[in-house]
């Protein structure tokens, strides 16, 4: 009985015993294109990305140029998307926004992610920092972020147009406004999830080896924690930017002449009865994006879960 | 390369100091009420343990749910911090180390849980969570590492190639051995079994048993053996220790302890345990507890019982007991009126 060995007979066809060094990166991937969702929206996404970056080399029209007597005009071939009130190409207009909202959306998701998995996990692992933070979050979620936003941007556009550029300043300024205002809830989340792995044993078998803290929470505590931190990624692209869109329609974000998919979409719902294309466009790009990115979170997912992998 | 595993200092020489020595060890979980967070009592979890383990022996603890055990355990490798009394491991006291001072103690002592789905991090392969210890100390290099992680795979009886395998590939028997593995991956003296067969089907507990004390021959492990399994630590343990509600009530060698309790407490705790025999079983006697002072809740236990019933009889029992030469602390039994006989 004690000599009990479990060892299955060697070289069972169909149980190839792997010998290398799994890597876990080959895992995900290998995982990662079961997903059908996923490679799916990633092949979106990546088109989205690609269209938007080398776009603007094969479709040549400036985005800003004016051409009053094609004003309002339907698809054709010139203007796949048509054009605007004041005869500005729709498709040139669409990439050019792709960029800056792209931009804006993955780099404040980037940095609210941070700031909220930090807090979150600090705050879910080291109970004396519990309190602290957790009210720090309650205030910046009771804060009202209108305003802030208002004064924060009047009060350091200039400083930062001067530092970095008309451009770079208010990129800089948008990304980090929605990037502190919205981390709250992914800190929220992580901090749930971080307080319910922190209790299982695997975390106690690792402190009774001798593992430093530091080691716990990278080791163990934050792969656990991944599920919701890629869900609160994905779900902060779309969030920043449907915020940058409401910004530049304050007049607070981008400067008018500037398109983004927001601008975008909030210029054209007055022309929304004379020219339903001005809405549909950006807004398709909106969703599309979102939606793709959702989907490669799922898959995302799913395929750093050892459990789910392989099935 | 290869570390060997079977010439280890004091595998067969039993030394007469023992290897841990607990002294009247606390452990109080203070409770807390109202807004001003006042403290309003405590949760005597372990409650004035005294001790020995000797080197190169087993210690059983027994009990009921909740009376302490695996907080005791828990509280020797100093996974909780006591509320008093003094951890001995080989002479030098524990009970106050911090920080790195602590940490080098660890890998002398580990632990094997009771949940080996739980004790194993699902996202990492069996080989970097044998090799966690290893890394965690520096103890070899990648390479040495690599074999020494699948020497012990071998030693605990799994294939060495499945260091790349997540625990979920395995079954319940095969994580406990996986967790097994781990904690004897820094070649520890001392190690806590937190009832490490309480998940596991009964075919499988006796591999897990039968395996514990083969490496226990071989590399001369001290054990303590946690468990609510009486037939099991008959088997496995050299002395048991009874819990109850944070203390002992009865330490004795195995063979005395089973064959003659002198506790009412073990004797209760014994008469629960069937017998694998249809005819022996129909006339098992059980011996329980009267529901009106059984269980109490650790958190409103008085100091001294308040039961005179109870206190009379347990007195009893302490006289007897010290004809019997056995040390059951009488002032220690909580109030607890036994009858005999079934429900």
């Amino acid at each position: 009985m004690s000599d009990a060995v479990i060892k299955p007979p060697q070289g069972t066809p169909g149980a190839p015993l792997v010998t290398r060094q799994r890597t876990l990166a080959a895992d995900v991937w290998r995982q990662f294109r079961q997903h059908r969702g996923g490679v799916l929206g990633a092949v979106v996404f990546l088109s989205i990305v690609l269209l938007v970056i080398f776009g603007p080399y094969i479709h040549g029209i400036d985005p800003q140029a004016l051409n009053v007597r094609d004003k309002n005009q339907g698809i054709s071939l010139t203007h796949p998307m048509g054009t605007d009130n004041l005869g500005r190409d729709m498709f040139a207009q669409v990439l050019a926004g792709g960029r800056t909202s792209l931009s804006v959306g993955i780099t404040a998701m980037l940095l609210s992610l941070l700031v909220g998995t930090t807090i979150g996990v600090v705050a879910g692992y080291f109970r004396r920092a519990d309190g602290l933070l957790m009210r720090l979050t309650d205030l910046f979620l009771a804060l009202p972020l209108l305003p802030l936003l208002l004064v924060i941007i009047m009060l350091f556009r200039d400083t930062l147009r001067a530092a970095f550029g008309p451009e770079t300043g208010i990129f800089l300024l948008i990304v980090f406004v929605i990037g502190i205002t919205s981390w709250m809830q992914t800190a929220r989340i992580v901090r749930g999830a971080v307080l319910s792995v922190k209790e299982q044993e695997f975390v106690v078998a690792a402190k009774s080896i001798g593992t430093r803290e530091r080691r716990i929470v990278t080791r163990h505590i934050l792969p656990n924690v991944l599920s919701p931190i890629m869900v609160s990624a994905t779900l902060g692209i779309a969030t920043a930017i449907i915020t940058e869109s409401a910004l530049s329609f304050l007049g607070l974000g981008f400067p008018s002449d500037y398109p983004t998919w927001g601008r975008l979409l909030y210029d054209g719902v007055n022309f929304m009865a004379i020219n339903p294309s001005r809405v549909i466009w950006p807004g398709l790009a909106i969703s599309l994006t979102v939606l793709s990115i959702n989907y490669i979170g799922d898959g995302l997912r799913d395929a750093l879960d050892p459990r789910i992998r392989g099935r | 390369m290869a570390v060997d595993l079977a010439t280890r200092p004091g595998a067969s020489s039993p030394e007469t100091h023992p290897l841990v020595r607990v002294e009247d060890l606390l452990l109080h979980f203070p409770v807390y009420k109202g807004i001003l967070r006042r403290q309003v009592g405590a949760v005597r979890a372990v409650d004035g343990l005294t001790f020995d383990i000797r080197r190169g022996e087993t210690l059983g603890l027994v009990g009921e749910s909740g009376c302490g055990k695996s907080t005791t355990g828990r509280t020797l490798l100093r996974l909780y911090r006591a509320s008093g009394g003094r951890i001995l491991f080989e002479g030098q006291d524990i009970a106050e180390l911090e920080g790195e001072r602590l940490r080098r103690m660890r890998p002398r002592m580990q632990m094997i849980f009771q949940d080996p789905q739980a004790s194993l991090n699902p996202r990492m392969t069996v080989g970097a969570i044998i090799a966690e210890p290893l890394i965690e100390h520096g103890v070899h290099k990648a390479e040495a590492r690599r074999a020494k992680v699948r020497e012990l795979l071998d030693a605990v009886g799994l294939n060495p190639d499945y260091v790349n395998r997540y625990p979920h590939e395995f079954s319940g028997g095969q994580r406990q051995r996986i967790g097994i593995a781990r904690a004897l991956a820094l070649d520890p003296d001392f190690i806590v079994c937190d009832e490490p067969i309480a998940a596991l089907d009964v075919s499988i507990q006796a591999q897990v048993v039968n395996l514990l004390k083969d490496l226990q021959k071989k590399l001369g492990l001290t054990y303590l053996f946690i468990s609510h399994d009486l037939s099991m630590v008959k088997h496995i343990a050299d002395r048991v220790a009874v819990m109850y509600l944070g203390k002992i009530v009865e330490l004795a060698d195995v063979r005395t302890l089973f064959s003659a309790p002198k506790h009412p407490y073990t004797k209760a705790l014994l008469s629960a345990v069937p017998v694998p025999d249809p005819t022996v079983e129909a006339s098992r006697r059980r011996i329980s507890c009267s529901r009106a002072t059984y269980p109490i809740p650790p958190i409103r236990l008085p100091a001294a019982s308040s039961a005179p019933a109870a206190r009379r009889r347990s007195t009893d029992v302490f006289r007897k007991s010290r004809s019997g030469g056995r040390s059951i602390p009488a002032a220690t039994w909580p109030a607890i009126a036994c009858k005999e006989g079934g429900l």
